[in-house]
C-alpha cells in the first residue's frame, strides 16, 4: 500500500505541476490566451517516449506494491537469495545506457563514425544484459517446482521478463535506427532517433536499478 | 503555440493508395475512428443480447432451459466486461477520441498514425480472442466481470480453463491497443494543436477524452499486472493470488496466495475505469448542452478543473469496491471519505449543465434529447452512489439488486445515453447524411423511459434484500411475491429497449445511403470539427491550409452577432467582442 501511496503522491505531483505549468486560470470567453502549455520545445516523439515512459513507471510500481503486498500479506513467503551474476549484469545495463548516450551526443557533434561505434556497444551491452539475465534464471532455479514453491521467484521471473521485453523493444527501434544508418540517412534524422534510444535506455537502467533494490533490500 | 507536429503543407499526410489503404489498412484517424466503432458497437450487441438471455431466466426462471446456471454466470461475466471495456472504453476513447480529437484540435491526423492504425489492429484481435472463449471447451469464464479469485480460475467454475486464459489474454491485449491509441491521443492533443487552440479554448469534449486517457494510460497497467499474475496462476501454479485451497474435496497445490491482492489491484483499476467512460461522456455532453441550448457552457473553467480533480481523485478511492471484503476501519473511514469528496467535482458539473440550460433557446432536437436523459440518469445514479459509499449503508446494500441498478444508471444507462446522442450529433459530419429525427425521438423515449423502467425497480428490490448474481430466487422466504412480479416487468421493459436499439440500427443504417444530404453545420455549432472544407471531411481534414483559432469553443448568442454562434475559426470583431463579455473593457 505504501508504494501504491508513493506512486499516488507522484501521480498528485504530476498533476499540481501540470495545472500550474500550464496555468489553467485563462478566462477565454475574455479572448485571453495565455491558458496553453506554452510551446513545448519537443518533438512529438519524445512527448509520446515520455508519456510511455509514465505507462512503464505504473506498471513496474504496480508490480512492486503487488510484491510488497503479497510479502506481507501473503504465506509462505522466503526471501530470494540474490545471485551475485545480477551486480555484474547491472553494471552491464549501465556500460549500454552510457553507450547509448555516446552515441547520441557524437551524433550531435556529427562524429558519425564514432557515433554508429558507440550505438553498436550499446546494442551489444544490452545483448549482453539479456543473456546475463537468463543466466541468473539458471542460477536462481529455472524449474516449475521453483517457481510454483516460492513467490519471491516467481516475482522474480515476471519482473525481469518485463523488463528484457522492454529492453528487446528498444532494441527493435535501434536495429532500426542502425538501418537507416547504414542506408546513409542524414546524420542530423538520426540524432533524434539516437536521443530517444539514450533516454530510453537510461530509463530503464533506472527501472531496473529499482527492481533490484526492492529484491535486495524489501 | 503547440504548433509544431504537422503543419500547413499542400499535399495530404501519408496519402493513401486503394480501397484497402484507404478504408482496412487506413492510417486517417476518422476510419479507425469508424472501424472501432462498428467494431465496439458490434461486440456491444453480443452483450445486450447475453443481458436479454439472463434477464428472461431472472423475469421467467426455467421458462428458458438452455440459460442454465454455469451459461447464466457466463453471460453476466461476458456482459459486464464487454460493455465496460470493450464497447465503452473502446468507443468513448477509440472511436469518438479518434474522430474527434484531431477535428477538434485543428490537426490533420494523429501524431503517430501508423500506431494510431495498430491499436485498432490489437483491439480487433483482443475482441476475436476474448470471442473465442465462446467456442472452447468449457465454454467462456462465469467467474463474474471482477474475475475474483480463487474462485475465477478453480475447476468448479464454469470456463476455469481455456475461457479464464482467454479473458485474461485479452484483457492484456486490448491494454496493449489501449496504450497505442492513448499515447496518440495524449501527444496530439499536448502537440498538435492548430494556432490559437490553446489548452482553455479547447472543447470539453477533448479536455473529458484528454483526461480519461490519462486514467487509461496510468490505471490500465494495474489490470494487466493482474492479468498476468493471475494467468501464471492458472497455467503454471503459482500462489500470487491462490491461497491454499481444497477443490472438490482436493488439496490443490496452491499456497498462500492473497485474493485481495488481486481485488485491490483489480479495483485500483476498476475506479478510474469508472471515470474513464464518464470523462468523455462528462465532456461531451457538456459539448452537445451548449450547442443545442445555444448558449456558452456555464462556468468553462470550473468544468476543466473539476475534470481534473475528478481524474485525480479518481486514484484514491478504489477500496470502496472492497468494504465487504473486510478492512482496518480507518481505511474504510478513509475511503468513504475520499468517495464522498469526489462527488463535490462531480455535482459541480451537474449544477453547471443544469445552469447552461437555464434561460437558454433550447431545441429538443434527438442529440439534446439524449443530453438532457443523462442528466436525469446521472443524477440519480449520483445520488444512489452516495449511499453505498458509505461503508455503514453499502455493508447490507451490497451484494443486493440495490447495486445493480447503482451502477448501470451511473455507468451503464447515462454513458451510453451520452454515446448515443453523440452519434446522433456528429452523425451528419462523419457520414454526410442525416438521419430520421422522428425514429431518433422513438429511440430516445423507449430507451430513457425503459431504462428507467429496469433499473428503478431494481433499487426497490435491493432494499427488499434481493440478492444480486443469483440464476434463481427460488422459493425465498422472506421476499414478497411482487418480487417476481417486478422481475417479470423489469424483464420485460429490457426486452422492449433491446428491440429500441433496432429503431438505431435501422435509422444509422438506411440513413447511409437514403438520408437527405447534410449540410456542414446543421447545428450550427462552434467548434471546429463544423468547419471543415468537405463534409465528411477528406482526408488531411483541411485543405491546404490549417485552420486558426481566436476564440473559446462556446460564442453562442453573442449580443450583437449577426448569427447565435460564431465558430472558433471567425477573427475576433474588435467591436463585438468575444463572448458573454462583449461589451466590456478586456
Amino acid at each position: 500500500m505504501s508504494n501504491t501511496a508513493i506512486f499516488i503522491a507522484l501521480l498528485t505531483g504530476v498533476v499540481v505541476w501540470f495545472v500550474v505549468a500550464s496555468r489553467l486560470t485563462a478566462k477565454p470567453w475574455r479572448g485571453e490566451t495565455k491558458g496553453d502549455v506554452g510551446a513545448i520545445p519537443l518533438p512529438a516523439a519524445r512527448i509520446g517516449l515520455w508519456a510511455f515512459m509514465a505507462v512503464v513507471t505504473s506498471l513496474f510500481s504496480l508490480f512492486v506494491s503487488a510484491y510488497a503486498m503479497r510479502m506481507h500479506h501473503g504465506l509462505g513467503w522466503c526471501h530470494l537469495t540474490i545471485p551475485n551474476l545480477l551486480w555484474y549484469n547491472s553494471l552491464v545495463l549501465l556500460g549500454a545506457s552510457v553507450a547509448m548516450q555516446l552515441a547520441s551526443s557524437l551524433a550531435g557533434r556529427g562524429r558519425r563514425a564514432t557515433a554508429r561505434t558507440a550505438m553498436l556497444a550499446g546494442g551489444v551491452l544490452t545483448i549482453g544484459f539479456l543473456v546475463g539475465q537468463i543466466l541468473a534464471w539458471q542460477a536462481i532455479g529455472p524449474s516449475l517446482y521453483f517457481i510454483q514453491g516460492s513467490p519471491a521467484i516467481a516475482f522474480f521471473y515476471v519482473l525481469t521478463t518485463l523488463h528484457g521485453l522492454h529492453l528487446i523493444g528498444g532494441l527493435y527501434v535501434l536495429g532500426r535506427t542502425m538501418g537507416r544508418f547504414n542506408a546513409g540517412a542524414e546524420l542530423l534524422d538520426l540524432r533524434q532517433s539516437l536521443s530517444l534510444c539514450a533516454t530510453y535506455w537510461h530509463f530503464l537502467l533506472l527501472v531496473w536499478l529499482a527492481v533490484f533494490g526492492v529484491l535486495l533490500f524489501l | 503555440m503547440a504548433y509544431v507536429a504537422i503543419a500547413d503543407r499542400d499535399a495530404p499526410i501519408h496519402d493513401p493508395h486503394g480501397f484497402i489503404e484507404k478504408y482496412i489498412w487506413s492510417q486517417d484517424h476518422k476510419v479507425i475512428a469508424i472501424q472501432y466503432a462498428v467494431v465496439a458497437i458490434f461486440v456491444g450487441l453480443i452483450a445486450l443480447v447475453l443481458s436479454g438471455l439472463m434477464r428472461l431466466q431472472l423475469g421467467f426462471p426455467d421458462e428458458f432451459h438452455f440459460v442454465d446456471p454455469n451459461r447464466y454466470y457466463q453471460f453476466i461475466t461476458m456482459h459486464g466486461m464487454i460493455m465496460v471495456i470493450y464497447l465503452l472504453t473502446a468507443l468513448f476513447l477509440g472511436g469518438f477520441g479518434n474522430y474527434l480529437i484531431p477535428l477538434m484540435c485543428g490537426a490533420r491526423d494523429m501524431v503517430f498514425p501508423y500506431m494510431n492504425m495498430l491499436s485498432f489492429w490489437v483491439y480487433l484481435l483482443a475482441v476475436l480472442v476474448l470471442l473465442a472463449s465462446f467456442f472452447v471447451p468449457g465454454g467462456p469464464t462465469g467467474a463474474g466481470w471482477t474475475l475474483y479469485p480463487p474462485q475465477a480460475v478453480l475447476p468448479g467454475t464454469p470456463g476455469s480453463g481455456l475461457g479464464i486464459i482467454l479473458m485474461l489474454a485479452s484483457l492484456a491485449i486490448f491494454i496493449v491497443a489501449f496504450t497505442m491509441g492513448g499515447l496518440n491521443y495524449v501527444t496530439t492533443v499536448l502537440q498538435a494543436r492548430c494556432r490559437g487552440m490553446t489548452l482553455m479554448r479547447m472543447p470539453l469534449s477533448v479536455w473529458g477524452i484528454f483526461m480519461a486517457t490519462i486514467l487509461g494510460l496510468l490505471a490500465f497497467p494495474a489490470l494487466f499486472v493482474s492479468a498476468i499474475m493471475m494467468t501464471l496462476d492458472g497455467t503454471l501454479g503459482t500462489s500470487f493470488f491462490m491461497p491454499a485451497v481444497a477443490s472438490m474435496g482436493e488439496n490443490l497445490n496452491y499456497d498462500g496466495g492473497s485474493p485481495l491482492l488481486f481485488q485491490h489491484l483489480f479495483w485500483f483499476f476498476g475506479h478510474p475505469e469508472v471515470y474513464i467512460v464518464a470523462l468523455p461522456a462528462f465532456g461531451i455532453v457538456s459539448d452537445l448542452l451548449s450547442t443545442h441550448a445555444r448558449k456558452n457552457i456555464f462556468g468553462y473553467r470550473m468544468m476543466v478543473w473539476a475534470i481534473l480533480a475528478i481524474g485525480g481523485l479518481s486514484f484514491v478511492v478504489w477500496a470502496h469496491h472492497m468494504y465487504v471484503s473486510g478492512m482496518n476501519p480507518y481505511f474504510g473511514f478513509f475511503f468513504a471519505t475520499t468517495t464522498l469528496i469526489i462527488a463535490v467535482p462531480t455535482a459541480i458539473k451537474v449544477y453547471n449543465w443544469v445552469l447552461t440550460l437555464w434561460k437558454g433557446n433550447i431545441h429538443l432536437r434527438v442529440p439534446m434529447l439524449f443530453a438532457i436523459g443523462f442528466i436525469f440518469t446521472f443524477i440519480h445514479g449520483g445520488l444512489t452512489g452516495l449511499f453505498l459509499g458509505n461503508v455503514t449503508v453499502d455493508l447490507p446494500l451490497s451484494d443486493t439488486y440495490f447495486v445493480v441498478g447503482h451502477f448501470h444508471m451511473v455507468m451503464g444507462v447515462s454513458p451510453i445515453l451520452v454515446v448515443f446522442g453523440a452519434i446522433y450529433h456528429w452523425y451528419p459530419k462523419i457520414t454526410g447524411r442525416m438521419y430520421n429525427e422522428t425514429l431518433g425521438k422513438w429511440h430516445f423515449w423507449l430507451t430513457f423511459l425503459g431504462t428507467y423502467a429496469i433499473y428503478l425497480p431494481m433499487h426497490y428490490l435491493g432494499i427488499l434484500g434481493v440478492p444480486r448474481r443469483y440464476y434463481a430466487l427460488g422459493n425465498t422466504e422472506f421476499l414478497p411475491e411482487s418480487v417476481h412480479d417486478v422481475n417479470a416487468a423489469i424483464t420485460i421493459a429490457a426486452l422492449v429497449v433491446a428491440g429500441s436499439v433496432l429503431i438505431f440500427m435501422y435509422n444509422m443504417i438506411v440513413s447511409l445511403k437514403s438520408g437527405p444530404k447534410a449540410p456542414p453545420n446543421p447545428w450550427k455549432a462552434t467548434t471546429l470539427e463544423w468547419q471543415t472544407p468537405d463534409t465528411p471531411p477528406k482526408h488531411g481534414n483541411w485543405g491546404p491550409k490549417l485552420p486558426e483559432v481566436h476564440r473559446w469553443a462556446y460564442d453562442y448568442s453573442v449580443p450583437g452577432a449577426p448569427d447565435d454562434f460564431i465558430p472558433q475559426n471567425v477573427p475576433v470583431d474588435p467591436k463585438l467582442g468575444v463572448g458573454r463579455d462583449h461589451g466590456r473593457k478586456h
